[in-house]
């Protein structure tokens, strides 16, 4: 799996402008999937198996957009300001590099500012390398992502963009395992939820599911002086969540999903994540509503440029979601 | 800069005295988010007899077709809001002093001692302000919070005036040179833009017009017009801030203006709630481009427009933003330029007649 993960995370594709990254995702599900198809906000949706009478239709949600920076003035001297697209700690940007979506690289530099102080996005520009206004190759509205190479640490991985390409990976491997279901499976690789769950609204309307989850991360508890407490923990298996702040997990799928890990002997922990959204509230608060639920990857450093997640984890997310969609789903 | 004299290419489309009559109308009518009856009625009377079909809906707004002729007609929604930001009425003290809310994004410092006009019937009011010979060095470096103004009507409204009634800046319309300076520029612009396309249609398309209701308070009224329509494509027209006034240090450039004024219409990349389909950005840019329409990006980064909201709607529609530039916007008195509005209404026309389905044939690209 770590050759596709690090194709995945060292794509580019922040938030609605996920193209290159869903042709990469296309590819990689062409084989194992019964149909493919982008809706009008660039998710693409593969399809695998159909609904016999004991199954459901059942969404499964993966977003492929990660933070990014865009353009908003070019100074006289060809440096570049810029607004964050999706939730950027200016902290982590400071030096870092940036590639857009036209191949232009560039670094992050900083006004002086006060010592001790955090800059804020404002204090912060882009140098492309260009001397003026004239010979900048990028203007306003163009788009970047941060750029670092995958690093394969063993049993612990790092990249930019683990969220949530980590869990595109684990659905595209899902779908590759997945011999036989019951249910008719839309995997969504949804677009802009970093921006708001944009994508997985839309997409949940075009699926109208009987029943979904997203797959994402979630923070990990388990560094230095944490705070708040968190309990979930790098390595300590596939993290189902109760909630988060943008919806309540179906108590019933929470149940299913525990019971068929402990059935399966797949090491699994909970998760209460009190600030962070995903798009299990789109799929729940689609149309008339859905039962809805997410499976989670804990994760450190999240939104910076070094997010790290354990492969084991990965490992049982694979499996416990290739258990949980084999058979016919009871919630009780 | 095309200067309005150049304007030959699209008949139809120059900004004459009908226009701006029709905007001054528009301007100094009330129509305060939840109550744009009156907004609502110079609408009706100005569509009436150019499109094929008007509906009120549910939430007021207004939703108008006009149908093109030709096969595989792309559906196209434009949307302006009829809101705007103001105060309601919330409770009656002595003397007719009334204690009052804002509705919509106010700056509270701006309140002390603006003229309003309150109520259906516009009774002139006032939120008064304490004399500067009574206030204290320190009070005047504070800011008064709302709930310590009250609008003074006077003794002679009777009961007229009741919590709930709203009220506007009592800002009346006027012509400067080739400046506008008014209220609600933010959106009668986008509305008076949207009648004149009823009026000159692009014939390729199916246009559909919503004018919408609630905007300011959360994009209320859009939600649901584009549930009804379930458009191919939306355009939101509104007008959005200019903060282009020169810095007076030499050393700082102003990178942070959003929109100048004089450079044309304002197309949107990206702002809270939308990222724009760079499909409509590049039709809006070479559209431009084709027809020497001066146009600037709008910067990315803040505010939102009823794209926030139409393009999540269903299975998704792609979107995309279009604004008049305006100095002051959300205060007393903006100040925009006719030529903006003009070259804006030139753009808009220019790009929906190069609608074709092969636009949004393939997938969204960025």
């Amino acid at each position: 799996m770590k050759s596709i993960i690090k194709q995945l995370v060292e794509t580019p594709g922040p938030s609605g402008f996920e193209h290159e990254i869903r042709d990469v995702i296309r590819d990689a599900v062409a084989d194992s999937a019964d149909e493919v198809r982008v809706d009008a906000l660039g998710s693409l949706i593969a399809r695998k198996g159909t609904k016999t009478e004991e199954g459901l239709r059942v969404m499964i949600s993966a977003h492929i957009d990660e933070i990014g920076l865009m353009v908003t003035h070019v100074d006289e001297n060809g440096f570049l300001r810029f607004t964050n697209i999706g939730g950027i700690n200016p902290l982590t940007c400071y030096g870092g590099r940036v590639l857009f979506m036209d191949g232009t690289r560039g670094v992050i530099g900083m006004d002086s500012i006060e010592r001790g102080k955090t800059p804020k996005l404002t204090d912060l520009f882009i140098d492309v390398g260009a001397t003026d206004k004239d010979n900048c190759p990028v203007g306003v509205g163009d788009v970047c992502g941060f750029e670092r190479p995958f690093l394969d640490l063993g049993k612990r991985m790092v990249a930019k963009s683990m969220d949530d390409r980590i869990a595109a990976a684990i659905a595209i491997e899902v779908l590759k395992r997945l011999e036989s279901t019951p249910h008719e499976i839309h995997f969504v690789f949804s677009t802009q939820e970093e921006v708001g769950l944009r994508g997985a609204t839309t997409a949940a309307y075009g699926v109208d599911p009987d029943l979904g989850f997203a797959i994402d991360v979630t923070r990990s508890g388990d560094t230095p002086r944490f705070s708040p407490k968190m309990a979930t923990a790098l390595g300590d298996g596939p993290a189902i969540k109760v909630r988060d702040s943008s919806f309540i997990a179906d108590p019933r799928l929470v149940k299913w999903m525990i019971k068929t890990a402990e059935e399966s002997g797949i090491p699994y922990q909970l998760e209460v994540l009190e600030a962070g959204g995903t798009d299990g509230r789109a799929i729940q608060l689609t149309r008339g509503g859905a039962p809805a639920g997410c499976v989670s990857i804990a994760c450190r450093y999240i939104h910076s440029p070094s997010e790290m997640v354990d492969s084991d984890d990965v490992e049982n997310a694979v499996e416990l979601l290739v258990k949980l969609l084999s058979e016919p789903i009871i919630l009780d | 800069m095309t200067k309005n004299s150049e304007l030959t290419a699209n008949k139809g489309f120059d900004i004459g005295e009908q226009q701006i009559e029709l905007l001054e109308k528009l301007c100094n009518a009330t129509a305060v988010s939840g109550d744009e009856h009156e907004v609502r009625q110079i609408v009706l009377a100005e569509i009436k007899s150019f499109a094929d079909e008007i509906e009120v809906d549910a939430l007021g707004n207004v939703l108008a077709k006009r149908f093109g002729s030709g096969e595989n007609r792309v559906r196209v929604m434009l949307a302006a809001h009829m809101d705007e930001i103001g105060f309601m009425i919330v409770k009656k003290h002595d003397d007719n002093l009334f204690q009052f809310e804002r509705v919509g994004g106010i700056d509270e410092r701006q309140l002390p001692g603006k003229a309003v006009l309150v109520g259906r019937d516009h009774l002139a009011g006032v939120i008064g302000a304490k004399p500067i010979h009574m206030t204290t060095a320190d009070e005047r470096m504070k800011k008064i919070p709302v709930d310590a103004l009250r609008i003074d009507l006077g003794p002679e409204i009777g009961d007229k005036v009741k919590p709930g009634d709203r009220a506007t800046f009592a800002t009346r319309f006027k012509l400067h040179g080739p400046s506008i300076l008014a209220k609600a520029l933010d959106d009668r612009f986008g509305v008076s833009m949207l009648i004149e396309l009823l009026k000159h249609p692009p014939a390729n398309i199916d246009l559909l017009t919503a004018f919408t209701v609630q905007e300011e308070v959360g994009l209320r009224g859009a939600r649901v017009a584009a549930y009804k329509f379930n458009p191919d494509m939306a355009i939101a027209v509104d007008s959005t801030p200019a903060y282009d006034l020169p810095h007076w240090d030499e050393e700082d450039e102003n990178v942070q203006y959003n929109t100048h004024l004089d450079a044309g219409p304002a197309i949107y990349v990206m702002d809270r709630a939308t990222i724009a389909d760079r499909r409509l950005v590049n039709l809006f840019t070479r559209a431009a481009e084709a027809e020497g329409i001066p146009y600037q990006y709008r910067q990315p980064g803040g505010g939102g427009t009823d794209a926030g909201v139409i393009h999540k709607t269903r299975a998704g529609i792609p979107s995309i933003s279009v604004s008049v530039p305006s100095r002051y916007a959300h205060s007393a008195i903006g100040l925009a330029r006719i030529e903006d509005w003009e070259n804006t209404l030139r753009l808009l026309h220019a790009a929906l007649s190069r609608v074709t389905p092969d636009l949004l044939a393939g997938e969204r690209r960025g």
